[in-house]
């Protein structure tokens, strides 16, 4: 039924290589007249670890709820794991694990009775339910803790709880909705090492998130979602190549002096409060050499002089600003 | 295994979970338990002078009314033992667990037949403790057959079974579990307005077909036939077709809530 509404294909054969884990084309989905996902395309290898990156609101979960079969789509297709979502849900279900962005695990019971629940949910015989329980608790670190109710732990304990229940039934596709949100940084590193592990096991990792340098860190693929469409879709050094972002930044104390190179270097962009010139450059040697020959030429002597590579910052802001104004410097913020 | 025996063995995992919750947290469930308790001490011993002049035409003495009375609780037991069950479907929905079970390969159902049987069987276990208090105040049945005792027992587990799966569907209408213990509400106020304190006759007129035909009277006067050896009449078939109306209304409206998109 909700497949009769396939869009036109836009690539020509439709369908996708076998080997896709996860596949969509033209997926919609509106909540009254708020149109949450429009036409989104994804096309993410078996193996694989792929980013939704995107700011709050931007539709992340939606996609995350809509693949995990929680929530039907309004139109377009998808696949996970050779099944369709819309018509072979239970299909999906048997393949993927899916952790929420909002805490999956049952308080009022032990870290242990949560990852018995999971087993017998997955039909484990008692003993490979005790035995995978113990492996689990064992990997993440929660033995100690096994026999205290759930709703004791730290929420970094919560966190890989979450992660060592949805890991009982080896799923092959894992969807992971921000994994790291409300993390310290110290629970953050565990739980990147954590994903790297997985996808050293062969498995499939569809992350979300908001930090563009989780992404940067674990992705193969990153697209950024915004307002409901894919922004831009590649590896992160095929993302910040989108981007003209990276700079030579000369910086002045002496009005005087910064006036003076401000008429000779025409080409450069002005920013009179903070007395800095700011060159376009792709960062490499021989263009940072070029720069300083000219500069040297000119007779232009700055007091500092910076190189600022293009960061998925500077990709981020731009594809998801309200404008998309690339060329704007922006102070980094850390 | 075959779709049956899933659906079995995973609503059985599901009723054991909810069986764990209430092993843990037995305050949850005693505290249902305190409302009918103390209607019922209030109207025998607070009340009782008065509320047994109005039975048996006037004269009847404290037994008399207790007789009356504890059949009357008994169902009123069941009543609150279901709210607590719609507050807790409620708070369960609301949580990112429920979330995971619907992306799981399991039996679909097994998530609200593990509440509903985990309270029936809760009701079951408060309607045995309220009765065992019955019986303490000096409640006795009158020559009531092994047959009858079993049929008692039936009709019990068949009333909590229907006014659960209506609690349920509460439960799962409700935005949040307050509004859910407001939405079960009426569970616990209908034995005030049914023959479980009073007979339906000695009520206004107008009032007595709703006093006479809401789910509890029916229900009530069929246990008072069976432990009391009371005129059960045409109330039998009517407690029945309640307790299955109730049901399958229940079922359907649960299943259809559960099977909308959560939010």
């Amino acid at each position: 039924m909700p497949s009769s509404v396939m869009p036109t294909s836009r690539r020509g054969g439709g369908t996708q290589p076998p080997s896709a884990a996860i596949s969509t084309v033209g997926l919609r989905k509106s909540y009254g007249d708020k149109t949450v996902l429009d036409g989104i395309d994804l096309h993410i290898p078996a193996g694989s670890v792929f980013a939704l990156l995107g700011p709050n609101g931007a539709g992340k979960t939606t996609a995350v709820k809509i693949l995990s079969t929680l929530i039907s789509a309004d139109g377009g297709q998808s696949q996970v794991a050779g099944h369709d979502v819309a018509t072979s849900p239970d299909g999906v279900r048997a393949a993927i694990g899916v952790t929420g962005q909002f805490s999956a695990v049952d308080g009022l019971i032990t870290g242990e009775e949560n990852m018995l629940l999971m087993a017998d949910l997955h039909h484990l015989s008692k003993r490979e339910g005790r035995q995978v329980t113990a492996e689990l608790l064992e990997r993440f670190d929660l033995t100690e803790v096994a026999k205290k109710p759930a709703s004791t732990y730290s929420g970094g304990m919560k966190r890989r709880l979450d992660i060592a229940m949805t890991l009982v039934g080896n799923p092959r596709i894992i969807f992971l909705d921000e994994p790291t949100t409300g993390l310290d940084p110290r629970s953050r590193h565990n739980m990147w090492g954590i994903i790297r592990e997985l996808v050293s096991g062969g498995v499939t990792v569809f992350l979300t998130t908001q930090h563009l340098e989780e992404a940067d860190e674990l992705a193969d693929r990153i697209a950024v979602l915004n307002d409901g469409k894919i922004a831009a879709e590649g590896t992160a050094e095929e993302l910040k190549r989108l981007i003209p972002g990276g700079h030579i930044r000369l910086r002045f104390t002496d009005p005087a002096a910064y006036q003076n190179a401000a008429t000779t270097l025409r080409e450069a962009n002005r920013d009179d409060e903070a007395l800095s010139l700011q060159i376009p450059s792709d960062g490499s040697q021989r263009e940072l050499r070029s720069i300083l020959d000219w500069l040297d030429s000119a007779g232009v002597e700055a007091d500092e002089l910076t190189v600022h590579t293009p960061d998925l910052d500077d990709v981020f802001f731009a594809l998801t600003g309200p404008a998309g104004v690339p060329n704007q410097p922006k102070e980094t913020a850390r | 295994m075959s779709a049956l025996s899933l659906a079995v063995r995973d609503s059985n995992t599901m009723l054991r979970r909810n069986l764990l919750h209430a092993w843990r947290y037995p305050s949850g469930t005693l505290n249902l338990l305190l409302t009918p308790i103390m209607m019922l001490l209030l109207f025998v011993y607070i009340f009782g002078d008065v509320m047994s002049a109005g039975i048996g035409g006037g004269g009847a003495d404290r037994s008399e009314y207790i007789a009356y009375i504890v059949p009357g609780i008994l169902m009123m037991t069941i009543g609150s033992t279901v709210i607590g069950a719609a507050v807790y479907i409620s708070m369960d929905m609301t949580e990112g667990l429920i979330a995971r079970f619907r992306t799981m390969a399991v039996y679909r159902g097994s998530v609200i037949i593990g509440h509903v049987v985990g309270s029936v069987l809760q009701s079951i276990a408060s309607v045995v403790l309220v009765g065992a208090v019955g019986v303490a105040i000096g409640f006795r049945s009158t020559d009531a057959t092994v047959l009858e005792w079993l049929a008692a027992f039936g009709l019990l587990a068949l009333f909590a079974l229907a006014l659960t799966w209506i609690a349920v569907g509460m439960g799962m209408a409700s935005p949040n579990p307050e509004a859910a213990g407001n939405a079960a509400m009426p569970l616990i106020l209908l034995p005030l307005i049914s023959s479980a304190f009073i007979p339906a006759d000695t009520m206004p007129g107008w009032f007595q077909p709703i006093a006479e035909y809401q789910p509890f009277t029916p229900a009530i006067e069929t246990l008072r036939g069976l432990l009391l050896g009371t005129e059960i009449g045409h109330n039998g078939w009517l407690a029945v077709a309640w307790c299955v109306g109730l049901t399958v209304l229940g079922y359907f409206w649960s299943m259809s809530l559960f099977n909308r998109d959560p939010k």
